[in-house]
């Protein structure tokens, strides 16, 4: 029972919901998937075409199924009272919660990073850029999740939030969406990809420091 | 049991909700060995002053203090003595009892029981590996109640503990809140039906 026991307490009982809520994990990935399926679709069948495409497109479906996952953050647990329990914790709530985003990136981010290679190779991205394209999911997902979820914690006390979060976060997605599709396609084009991809660490830190206590401020606000 | 004899007030408080006056001026002194029982009709704002007195809420005026300190300031010191249960029981319906009990005790820096021991003493260890979304309302309340009794916190802030318990129950509680004030703790709690007073610990507050 110190800090570190909560912190690890925390994800062992996120990850243990999620493991029982399996269908929810699947319905994210399943989305990803389905969405960069959609591209081929509805373009012309040129060469090249969805491969020049293909950051931008893996990289908007990401965020878009990020974005469906980030209501399972609070929801429940401000709904059944364990969100005033840790609270109400002697814990800091910036700690607990940064052990929530890990569960939870580890549940949803993560997948999508395992899944994107195989939808890149899909789109037809050059196999020498998965690597980097790995790099920008991992460095940039999290952040999607951070954010995602200072704009859950202001909507969770809302009766139908969904619309608003979607329209609050999105903008604020922007820059993670242009350093990280961009790094990928400057490596498409064999230029330098370590400006956007230093710029996407440090968008990163900046989340991991300053997300969980915005995320503490807005949750206090919604239990009141 | 902290060795420091707790007390806990209110002092002056108001409360203004929807362009309504919940309470005004409303002030109390609880030290230790003492019960507070609020009562009131639907709506008289039982349960904004629990979560005021919790620190959940702000008040629009006055404050609560948790020995000498006000407890915005003595935050960690104050939730490290404090349990709360609300209206919702704060257990996750997909966890078993001992799971979510496991939880609560990563949760909090001290406690008294183990989980398991919690659960045997309400009468609770047959359901103890059994999801709680498939156990009734009145044995998650008695889950709930469990978890008061494993952590052991000096002040106990309890949002209708009574609700949904059968009369075995009812009794195991009132008797496990009333040695608990015995024992030096604090108890705050809103009933609907006025629980029975073996003792003189008992003030009742009653808002209208």
């Amino acid at each position: 029972m110190g800090m570190l026991a909560a912190f690890t307490g925390v994800i062992r009982r996120d990850l243990r919901l999620s493991l029982r809520h399996r269908g929810d994990l699947a319905m994210a990935l399943l989305f990803f998937v389905i969405v960069v399926c959609l591209f081929p679709l509805g373009t012309r069948p040129e060469a090249g075409l969805l491969a020049r495409y293909a950051p931008a497109i893996l990289w908007v479906a990401a965020l878009l199924s990020t974005l469906l996952t980030l209501e399972r953050l609070f929801r429940s647990d401000f709904e059944d009272g364990s969100l005033e329990q840790m609270l109400l914790s002697p814990y800091p709530t910036p700690w607990l919660m940064l052990a929530k985003l890990l569960a939870h990136w580890l549940s949803t981010g993560l997948l999508l990073v395992l899944a994107a290679p195989i939808l890149a190779l899909i789109l037809g991205l050059p196999a020498k850029v998965i690597p980097i394209l790995l790099l920008s999911l991992l460095l940039g997902t999290p952040i999607l999740s951070l954010i995602g979820a200072i704009g859950m914690a202001l909507t969770v006390g809302l009766p139908r939030g969904g619309m608003l979060l979607a329209l609050l976060v999105l903008p604020l997605y922007a820059p993670v969406l242009i350093f990280g599709a961009n790094s990928v396609s400057a490596a498409v084009d064999g230029l330098p990809v370590q400006g956007p991809m230093l710029l996407l660490a440090a968008m990163l830190v900046l989340a991991l420091t300053l997300a969980p206590f915005a995320i503490a401020a807005a949750l206090r606000v919604s239990v009141e | 049991m902290s060795p420091i004899s707790p007390s806990f007030s209110a002092q002056s408080l108001t409360c203004h909700r929807g362009g309504r006056t919940l309470f005004r001026q409303l002030s109390f002194d609880l030290a230790a060995g003492s019960l507070l029982e609020v009562v009131g009709p639907n709506g008289s704002g039982k349960t904004t002053l629990l979560r005021i007195l919790s620190g959940l809420r702000t008040p629009d005026e006055g404050r609560v203090l948790w020995g000498n300190q006000p407890i915005a300031e003595a935050e960690d010191d104050f939730s490290e003595n404090l349990s709360f249960i609300g209206v919702q029981s704060g257990l996750k319906r997909e966890l078993t009892p001992i799971e979510n009990l496991a939880f609560s005790l990563s949760l909090a820096r001290t406690s008294r029981l183990t989980p398991e021991q919690a659960l045997q003493a309400l009468r609770l260890c047959p359901f103890a590996d059994i999801p709680c979304q498939r156990l009734s309302t009145g044995q998650n309340r008695r889950v709930a109640l469990a978890r008061l009794l494993m952590l052991g916190s000096p002040l106990w802030i309890l949002d209708e503990p009574l609700t949904g318990l059968d009369t075995d129950s009812r009794i195991d509680f009132e008797r496990a809140m009333f040695a608990h004030a015995e024992q030096g703790g604090i108890v705050v709690l809103t009933t609907h039906h006025p629980i029975t007073d073996p003792q003189s610990a008992l003030r009742r507050l009653e808002l209208v």
